[in-house]
């Protein structure tokens, strides 16, 4: 696809990228410019339902069930908005009217190295009773989501977990730095910066992947998100079951996924491609696949979120960002491998062969590259590389559910589009973006934490009006 | 043997079913965007996410039935025109990725805290918030009609009436599909299927060409949005993903770019889906738990279609040869 670039405009694309990453920063900077929000009055803390009113109740309890006093959390709702102080004894507010209600714990009023389960609770007040949401104070930064997740086939009800539950798709549970109302102060934006580049970096362990795949085959794979949540499944059977360390699960799950990749070319992929089957069909054919390989996710996890290491996280602080020790560790290890992706890509014979195959198939097996052999590398390392990558996501995360898989197809694609369509590097730069993005979009005031995902579609459908070859793309004609 | 006959008639009840009618719908409208124009639509249970919210919120809100019909026609066509105009001058696959990621998004949307008070959030809307007015259309008097072994009352949400209006729709619908095929103007969305550089150069407007199959088509899917939801309530959660994937296997099972395929697939699919898990549930049910019987079930459905899309691209009443298969 990009073989023989000239150097101006390899520049120029790197031009774009740097100006990318600009936008971003800008916009973060003018987050900084709005000064920091935060309110607090003295309300009335002793409510009494009756057959009208309707109280709200925060109870902010520690691992032995303790009231942990002094916590601030903050009650939103329709036209309403109160800063309460836990105590010792329960508190609560008359709220005006019914209805459901936000409750906001504040992370900065958590003693250090602690926080809290979820960020924020939803309760529904009614008249005549207490509506009640619970926060768990525990150890460490990168807490597990409670709540059941969705299953496609069980209704959620509304109430406490649902937020959470959209949460343990695996992604940011880190309740230190969630806004609801007011504008982010420095810290924060900082701290979300951070966290925006360990999405970054460990979503395009996975979009490397996607985008390889797409380069040398043609086919956007839709089962590239399960191949990431297997990665997260098996981490978590090898840590859990099997009584792995850390380093021989993330060794086996890399193992087994680049397997299952590898087993996919042999008795699917390859003899499609021999029989020549069009592009399109095969694209279905990766649907189905990964509906199935979600349906056996479940059958292991059902809807319930899992933790791959059992202890808790370590808040580890480098910086100015706080974010788990396995985060950071995670990062390091994602570096080192896009590192040695890159070094594989550019410097090895087989590398450049792939390259070669996904610039030009026809071209590269007339110079004596075998196309077969290079794409079933390509499935191999790119399944393995998706494997890593939920591992280090669940670990990073703390939780995950079988919809990660889902969520993190979306960004791939958006990263994939964004950075150009079968160019690693590209695929690269669009995941830091899309990473820093989805975690950034969590500081504008009132956005609800489960709708940062949207930012990604919202960027993929501006790239495909204004550049749809993306960041690193050659200009052609793409239909 | 009672185990037996009564498996058979949940069998049998999936062949009229309402949400059988729906799928059916679903199917057609992803026929008309797959099979007649070659659009790689993966985002289906968005457009009948769109239908569904565009339907109850309006009927909450006081709208008519016929009123909150037109609007919940129009959600879909509005998230047609949105996420067409971006892709539909590009390679086919970048419609498949942004329908993918809208249908999720519009999920995430509908069940987050942010427009909770319209759309009920993750808990989404209650079915007897809406029902209301369809049901008061329903010109059956009160009681209970069986035929055969197939026994349902008149009117109220699991109802003869129900089934006889979502299956009304759908035969309209196969009914305008055959019309507006065998026009030149179908002609035109086959030739862009199968050579749209061809089409091109005869004159034709692609673009428009293939922004009107999204638009109806994508109107056929909020419209069995709607149908789906009448006989139960907007839950996001139940129309994510896997709904897409289950009407892509019926309506390839089926058979794409045929009249009666999307019909005759979703009947089957759900004839032989329902066999299949309550007879594995009877069957398996000393060996797993009836939440993997569903997982198992589900699992099949992802093999069927990769079996069917590999073995017999055409389903079952299609022809191979009309059919071409490859990105556009």
């Amino acid at each position: 696809m990009k073989a023989d670039r000239p150097i101006a405009s390899a520049a120029r694309r790197v031009l774009a990228v740097v100006v990318a990453l600009l936008a971003a920063l800008t916009a973060s900077a003018a987050m900084l410019a709005a000064p920091a929000f935060a309110s607090s009055a003295d309300v009335a803390t002793d409510c009494t339902p009756d057959g009208t009113t309707a109280c709200v109740s925060p109870i902010v309890l520690d691992t032995n069930n303790d009231p942990v006093p002094g916590i601030e959390v903050t009650i939103t709702g329709t036209d309403f908005e109160e800063v309460v102080t836990s105590t010792d004894g329960p508190v609560s507010v008359a709220v005006p009217t019914v209805g459901r209600y936000t409750l906001t714990l504040d992370p900065a009023t958590v003693p250090d190295g602690m926080s809290s389960d979820v960020p924020e609770r939803q309760v529904v007040a009614q008249t005549g009773s207490t509506a009640r949401g619970a926060f768990r104070i525990v150890e460490g930064s990168a807490p597990a989501a409670t709540g059941d997740a969705t299953e496609p086939s069980e209704t959620a009800t509304g109430g406490d977990g649902d937020e959470a539950a959209v949460e343990a798709g695996g992604i940011g549970a880190d309740g230190s730095t969630e806004n609801v109302s007011g504008w982010p102060a420095f810290s924060q934006v900082w701290q979300q910066f951070g966290s925006g580049i360990r999405f970054g970096l460990l979503l395009a362990l996975a979009s490397v992947g996607l985008s390889l795949i797409y380069g040398t085959t043609g086919i956007s794979t839709f089962s590239h998100g399960e191949q990431v949540t297997l990665g997260a499944l098996l981490g978590f059977i090898s840590v859990n079951w099997w009584g792995l360390p850390v380093w021989a699960a993330v060794l086996a799950t890399i193992i087994i996924c680049a397997a299952t990749g590898w087993f996919q070319d042999v008795v699917l992929w390859g003899p499609l491609r021999k029989r020549g089957t069009p592009v399109m069909q095969l694209m279905i054919v990766t649907i189905g696949l990964s509906m199935s390989l979600q349906y056996v996710i479940q059958m292991f996890i059902g809807g319930r979120s899992q933790r791959v290491l059992p202890q808790n996280a370590r808040p580890v602080e480098i910086a100015g960002i706080t974010l788990s020790a396995a985060s950071w560790l995670s990062m390091l290890v994602a570096l080192v491998v896009i590192g040695a992706i890159a070094w594989f890509l550019t410097q090895t014979r087989i590398g450049r062969a792939t390259r070669a195959v996904s610039d030009n198939t026809a071209l590269a097996a007339a110079t004596g590259i075998n196309p077969d052999r290079i794409v079933r590398i390509v499935w191999t390392m790119s399944t393995g590389l998706a494997g890593l990558s939920g591992m280090l996501l669940a670990i990073s995360f703390g939780s995950f559910t079988w919809t990660l898989g889902m969520i993190l197809l979306l960004l791939m694609f958006a990263s994939v589009t964004l950075g150009g369509m079968g160019t690693a590097f590209g695929a690269l730069a669009g995941s830091i973006v899309i990473g820093l993005v989805v975690e950034m979009s969590t500081l504008i005031p009132g956005m609800p934490s489960s709708l940062r995902y949207a930012s990604g579609l919202l960027i993929l459908i501006l790239v495909l009006l204004i550049r749809p070859q993306g960041l690193l793309g050659r200009a052609v004609r793409v239909g | 043997m009672d185990e037996l006959t009564r498996i058979l008639i949940q069998a049998l009840a999936q062949l009229v079913a309402p949400a059988t009618a729906a799928y059916a719908l679903a199917a057609i409208g992803l026929n008309l965007h797959f099979g007649y124009t070659g659009l790689l639509n993966i985002g289906q249970a968005g457009f009948m996410l769109m239908g569904a919210y565009g339907f109850a919120i309006s009927t909450i809100e006081g709208a008519p039935f016929w009123l909150a019909f037109l609007i919940a026609a129009a959600a879909g066509a509005l998230l047609a025109l949105v996420l067409g105009i971006p892709t539909l001058k590009l390679r086919g696959d970048y419609l498949a990725i942004v329908t993918i990621s809208a249908a999720e998004i519009i999920r995430f949307a509908g069940r987050s805290t942010l427009w909770a008070e319209y759309t009920g959030g993750a808990s989404g809307l209650a079915g007897t918030a809406y029902k209301g007015s369809f049901q008061d259309l329903s010109p059956l008097p009160d009681g209970r009609t069986a035929i055969g072994p197939l026994e349902y009352i008149h009117n109220g949400s699991d109802s003869w009436w129900t089934r006889i209006f979502a299956w009304s729709v759908v035969l309209i619908a196969v009914l305008l599909v055959w019309l507006i095929t065998r026009s030149p103007w179908g002609r035109v969305l086959k030739g862009i299927r199968e050579d749209e550089d061809a089409v091109r150069a005869l004159g034709k407007n692609v673009f428009s060409y293939k922004m009107q199959a999204l638009v109806l088509g994508g109107v056929a899917g909020s419209l069995a949005g709607m149908l789906f939801v009448l006989p139960i309530s907007v839950a996001p959660d139940n129309m994510g993903r896997t709904l897409t994937f289950f009407v892509w296997t019926v309506m390839l099972l089926g058979g794409a770019a045929t009249l009666w395929g999307p019909v005759l697939g979703s009947m089957l699919f759900f004839f032989v889906y329902m066999l299949l898990r309550t007879g594995m549930r009877a069957g398996l049910s000393d060996v797993m738990p009836a939440e993997n019987v569903e997982h198992l079930a589900g699992l099949m459905v992802g093999v069927a279609l990769m079996c069917i899309v590999i073995f017999r691209p055409q389903g079952i009443l299609g022809n191979k040869k009309e059919l071409a298969f490859d990105v556009r």
